[in-house]
Parts: C-alpha cells; structure tokens; sequence
C-alpha cells in the first residue's frame, strides 16, 4: 500500500457515526461499492470505439473510475458500452450479449448510433439499441469525446449508487424485461 | 499485340450473331448486351476462346429499370477481365420484371457464388443452379430487396428522429 497523500477515497455514505461504529444503510454500501467497481464490457463496432480507446487509455483514464479492467466476456462485467452503428444484422448478437451478462447489469449508448441510429436513416440499421435491450444512459455526440463518455459513466455510477440492491427483482424492472421478451 | 476492341466484337458477332447486341465503347470498356437465354454459353466462350481469354469474372451486380417494359426490368451486369492482355469488358442481360432468373455463373468462375448471393440479396434475382442462394449481407428475416425501387430506403421504425431534419417526408404515421 501506498502512503502519498494524493490518493482520493469515496467519501462514506450517510449514516449514524459514533466511537468505533458507523451505521447506514446496507443498500447505499452496496451501490457505493457496485458503483466504484463497475466492470466495462466495450462492444465498439465503429468511431465510438476509438474514442472509447482514448477513454480507457493513460490521458483521460477511466481507471479512476473504478473501471479499469475491461471485461471482453459478458459474464463478468457489469456495464455493457454500445459504441457505433448496430446493424440490423448485428441486433441478436447484442442481444445474445447483454443476455449473457449477469444481475446486475447496465447498458450505455454511446453515440448518436447507438442511441437513435444516427446519421444512417436507412433499412439495414438498427434505430437505437433500445429498440432490442434496455439502456441506462445516453451519451449524446458523433463521436462524443472521452469526456462525455466519462460524463456518461459518472451518470452511471449515481444510478447505481441510488438503486436498491432488490431492483432488479422489483415489478417495475421485470415489466421492462418483459418488455423486450427478455427473462 | 494487345486485343483490339474489334478483334472481340467480330468474334462475339461472329460466333452468337443476333444474341449478342449494342456494342458500345463506356470509359474505354467494350460494352454490349446478351440475351439471358444465353448468358452461359457467352461468358464460357469469353472465358475458354484462346484469343478472348477473359480469365476474371471482376464483379456481377444487378440493376433495376422500374420505367422499362416489363420485358426489361432487371438487369445483372457482368465486369470480366483479360489478365493476360489487360482487357476489361462488359455486359449486361435483361430480365423480366416479375421474374428476374438467369443462369448462375458459378459453374465457371467459383467468386461469383457470393457476388450472385448480393444481387439475390438486393435485387432477388434468382439465379438457377446456384449452389446456396440465400442473403449475404442483409439479415435473413428481411422481407424486401432493398435496391428494388419500390423499397423505401429508410427505416420505417425510427421513432426518435425529426423527419424534417433528414429532409424527408414522414412514413412514421404508416409504420
């Protein structure tokens, strides 16, 4: 462990403090720790991509965000980042994809692309990823730069830091599942 | 001594008379027209004829004339180069408009499998004989030829684009 003085800590949660105990609540400990440990799956088909690659990289560094370790199999991540155009052809493979990963998970659209099809008005593209699988967050931008993304992944983090650890399994959550034919 | 442009139209009139027609020179490449009874036999005598050699089959694609008479609707264009006398040529074989079929190529050049699996693809013309004639490139649930002009290009799904944005007239009330 590092002694330097220069390294930052989430503050704690709300909660009752005295002389050798903290009490608060068992969900904000456990959005604090999701939200801080949030395991990105990058499926980058185009320019999105590239910027997400800026965004992982040393200069804007999504690591300080608890992210760093990029997870290329559904199964261990947390937060599924949508970066381009999402063919009609692609839609069962994403779809097979975010089904993969495991409770809980999150999805962001990154780029205009993801998020409504973009500039490619057209047959062969998907309209948006929502039109297959839920989605959290959007970030908006053609390509966005690495600092929207990163806006993006904060907007994130507080919805997961304000979620209940049950959410997924509340009525509200199933009913979007169901939505999109997803068990 | 390169292959004249004459040398191959003489023997292509010579061998096929009145199946082959419109001889025209487009951007330097010899273009004509076939009947597309007779596809087959005028690729195959371009390709094995010692003088024409046209070894390459570069590129099949399909193209379609709404305004035509229903005779002549379709068309695929075929692109075959010379390699050894660097010669390039073209043609093309109409099709009827409500069943485009014409002989598959594939018997004769093996890279035309998946060049006829696009034109399938966009166009649906079938092509007889081809080994697997299934979509290529677009999903297989699609229910329409794109390229077909009666298809719209756009997606009817979208629902959160501004149509005056894309410069289009809205479909949204009908999809």
């Amino acid at each position: 462990m590092s002694n330097s003085k220069d390294i930052k800590l989430v503050d704690a949660p709300e909660g009752v403090e005295g002389q050798g105990f903290f009490a608060t609540k068992l969900d904000t400990v456990v959005g604090l720790a999701r939200a801080n440990s949030l395991w990105p799956l990058p499926f980058a088909t185009s320019c999105c991509g590239i910027e997400f690659m800026a965004t992982m990289a040393s200069h804007y560094d999504v690591a300080r965000f608890g992210s760093e370790r990029m997870s290329f199999s559904p199964r261990q991540a947390d937060m599924l980042l949508v970066m381009g155009t999402i063919a009609k052809k692609m839609a069962p493979i994403l779809r097979q994809v975010y089904e993969q990963m495991s409770e809980p998970r999150w999805v962001i659209a990154v780029g205009a692309c993801a998020s409504s099809g973009g500039i490619f008005d057209t047959y062969s593209v998907l309209q948006g990823i929502d039109k297959v699988i839920p989605v959290d967050v959007y970030v908006p931008g053609c390509p966005p730069r690495p600092e929207q993304i990163l806006d993006g992944v904060m907007r994130l983090q507080e919805i997961v830091k304000s979620e209940s650890v049950r959410r997924r399994s509340s009525p509200e959550y199933q009913e979007l599942m169901a939505s999109y034919n997803i068990t | 001594m390169a292959l004249e442009t004459s040398v191959i139209q003489e023997k292509l009139t010579g061998k096929f008379g009145e199946k082959v027609t419109g001889f025209i020179l487009q951007n330097d490449i010899l273009s004509f027209e076939v009947g597309s009874a007779s596809m087959a036999e005028v690729m195959g005598f371009l390709k094995n004829d010692p003088v024409l050699r046209f070894n390459f089959l570069t590129d099949v694609c399909g193209i379609h004339y709404p305004d035509n008479d229903i005779e002549r609707q379709f068309a695929v264009a075929y692109h075959m180069h010379n390699w050894m006398d660097n010669v390039r040529i073209r043609f093309k074989c109409f099709l009827n408009g409500e069943n485009p079929e014409i002989e598959t190529a594939t018997g004769m050049f093996l890279g035309a499998n998946w060049q006829e699996r696009e034109t399938y693809d966009f166009y649906g013309i079938i092509f007889k004989g081809h080994p697997q004639l299934k979509r290529i490139l677009n999903m297989d649930e699609m229910t329409s030829f794109p390229m077909r002009k009666e298809f719209p290009m756009e997606d009817g799904g979208r629902t959160d684009k501004d149509d005056r944005f894309f410069g289009r007239i809205t479909d949204n009330a009908h999809n």
